[in-house]
């Protein structure tokens, strides 16, 4: 088997033993990067040299016997939202084209220093806004699964990377969806810990009360063991949970469902959600039972309002956050020509430098948040943020873990959604709830649906801090839909 | 009735320092008006009595040690800056009238 076909556990242990170098591994991706990504457009920054250089690095370390952790040697893609001191920055916009950050994301350094190379940067939708990467500055990036169609959003560059063998792991940010969707339809797992396990310190800011950092891979393992390389406090973080990171990589080698309690949302369901993935889920949570999981239906009656609270709360803290692009210290400025006023420079640059949907959720957030609206909107918004919260509270009294499927649709055609806000925005029904209510989710592969042989997620939400159940839960399916499939749901994917 | 007017749009984009083009305007104010028409059915859910979430988080005055720590240098602070001089980040004038 090749070396971009193993998983980042192997990887990792070839190199440690010495068996493979990590200047092996790391070319091997880059040969591939060479050779797909000209069709794929995963990375929107790719430097060999750098990677190659760190990769030189890890092995004089282990050659030294330093004791790296288990991923080092690993190469790894960032979203291209995390702060890299060596690569440039640019959120997929514009207004920070060429930018180059003068230091790490807490993210990108933790990965750094456990020994982890950095392949490059991957696209994304601008500023981490959308569902499809389609929104992105530098072009969209294609569904390796099939090229005309959307690898997922915000995070498509990591999804698309992982699943097109490109990298065996990467990291993305999960606002509304944007780890969980991505992965879900290129079949893929990803997972949203919960809001606070992993920091923002270096993250480029969309709404602050919502971005989550976590992991890409192509199996449960893989995405626990990154999650764990990068998890627990930071000071820089104010909103950084100050309390030891769930035990992800235990529970991802337990994958036991014997007697949990399993709750199916009563909410995500019917209208709107193609039959084909409805099917997948179901299939999914007969597995469950068999695999001695005791199942119930839960009833979660505020869920259909989080996706209107969460498009007022996010723009809202958006229309904050995205100020601080104002052409004066770093980034674009446009019409500076000595007669213009810093405020004139100020609109000028925005409107040069960002792209429809950023103006869009910009000037919707400044709506939701003006006088005589707030409280309609933005207030309102807020107490069903609560409301939600209560709804999770008391389902989690019931059940162990919540699931549904992770989209209500498989990868839609570049194009289909690109000027039809509202129809974009329905992607992330499933997945807002938990970034809302600030809890764990996961997306794993439960199959393909029968109409499109497209990849279908299955989403398990666990409480607050419960991150490990969604790794348990995870890898049991996992294992199951893998001993009937006769391998990952990947090995069904065309040949690139 | 629509919500959102062009002219609606066009005092948002002033107020989010936005330099909307024509066209802009007429194509934000159909789309942010469909928008707000979908998200206001937050207003179908009773919650005079509930109390608002800025965060899913219970935190409040998270505080760290008061310690001095490494900075950026004042080269590494202006690296990204689209003007530069003296040190300093050069930005057009912020006044209305010349002084």
């Amino acid at each position: 088997m090749s070396l971009i076909h193993k998983t980042a556990a192997e990887l990792g242990r070839l190199v440690a033993s010495g068996e493979v170098s990590a200047v092996d591994v790391t070319q091997a991706h880059l040969d591939r990067i060479a050779q797909v990504d000209g069709e794929v457009h995963a990375f929107l920054h790719v430097d060999a040299e750098v990677a190659l250089a760190q990769a030189r690095r890890v092995d004089e370390r282990i050659a030294r016997g330093e004791s790296l952790g288990p991923l080092a040697g690993v190469p790894i893609a960032h979203k291209d939202v995390f702060t890299t001191a060596d690569m440039p920055t640019t959120a997929g916009s514009k207004i920070l084209e060429n930018w180059r950050p003068p230091y790490d994301a807490t993210v990108t350094g933790r990965l750094r220093e456990a020994g982890l190379v950095i392949l490059g940067k991957t696209n994304l939708d601008e500023f981490a806004m959308g569902s499809s990467t389609e929104n992105s500055a530098y072009g969209p990036t294609r569904n390796p699964w099939d090229l005309n169609r959307i690898p997922g959003g915000s995070s498509g560059g990591s999804s698309a990377a992982v699943s097109a063998y490109e990298a065996p792991l990467s990291t993305g940010t999960d606002t509304g969806g944007s780890i969980r969707q991505p992965a879900a339809v290129t079949g893929i797992v990803g997972m949203k810990p919960t809001y606070g396990g992993s920091s923002r310190y270096g993250l480029i800011a969309f709404a602050s009360s919502l971005d989550t950092p976590g992991p890409f891979a192509r199996n449960v393992l893989d995405a626990a063991l990154l999650q764990a390389a990068f998890s627990g406090h930071d000071p820089l973080d104010s909103t950084s949970i100050d309390q030891p990171v769930p035990p992800v990589v235990e529970a991802a080698r337990q994958a036991d469902v014997a007697g949990m309690r399993i709750g199916v949302v009563k909410e995500f369901g019917g209208e709107g959600y193609q039959p084909g993935v409805l099917a997948r889920f179901h299939e999914a949570v007969e597995l469950l039972e068999s695999l001695g999981a005791k199942v119930f239906e839960v009833s979660c009656p505020t869920f259909g309002y989080a996706l209107p609270a969460y498009y007022l709360i996010a723009p809202s803290e958006c229309s904050s956050n995205l100020a601080r692009f104002d052409a004066m210290r770093y980034g674009l400025r446009v019409g500076d020509d000595g007669t213009r006023s810093a405020e004139e420079v100020m609109a000028l640059t925005r409107a040069a430098g960002f792209g429809p949907e950023v103006k869009r959720r910009i000037m919707l957030g400044t709506y939701a948040l003006s006088s005589g609206y707030y409280d309609a909107y933005y207030g309102q918004a807020q107490k069903v943020r609560t409301l939600i919260s209560r709804d999770f509270d008391a389902a989690f009294q019931q059940v162990d873990v919540l699931v549904s499927p992770t989209t209500p649709t498989t990868a839609f055609p570049i194009g289909e959604r690109a000027d039809d806000p509202m129809s974009m925005y329905l992607a992330d029904l499933c997945t807002i709830p938990s970034n809302l209510a600030g809890n764990a989710a996961i997306s794993v592969p439960c199959g393909l649906a029968d109409e499109d042989g497209l990849p279908v997620g299955l989403q398990i939400m666990a409480p607050v801090l419960g991150d490990d159940r969604c790794y348990r839960v995870g890898a049991a399916v996992e294992q199951a839909f893998e001993s009937r499939w006769g391998g990952p749901l990947l090995a069904k994917a065309p040949a690139l | 009735m629509s919500a959102i007017t062009r002219d609606e749009v066009a005092h948002l984009a002033r107020l989010s320092r936005l330099a909307l083009a024509d066209d802009e305007l007429d194509h934000f104010a159909a789309q942010l008006d469909q928008i707000v028409g979908a998200v206001a059915r937050v207003s179908e859910v009773a919650a005079d009595d509930i109390p608002p979430s800025s965060h899913a988080l219970p935190l409040t005055n998270v505080f760290r040690p008061d310690e001095l720590r490494p900075s950026l240098t004042p080269q590494e602070a202006l690296s990204g800056a689209p003007a530069v001089e003296e040190d300093r980040f050069r930005v057009p004038r912020i006044l209305g009238e010349e002084a």
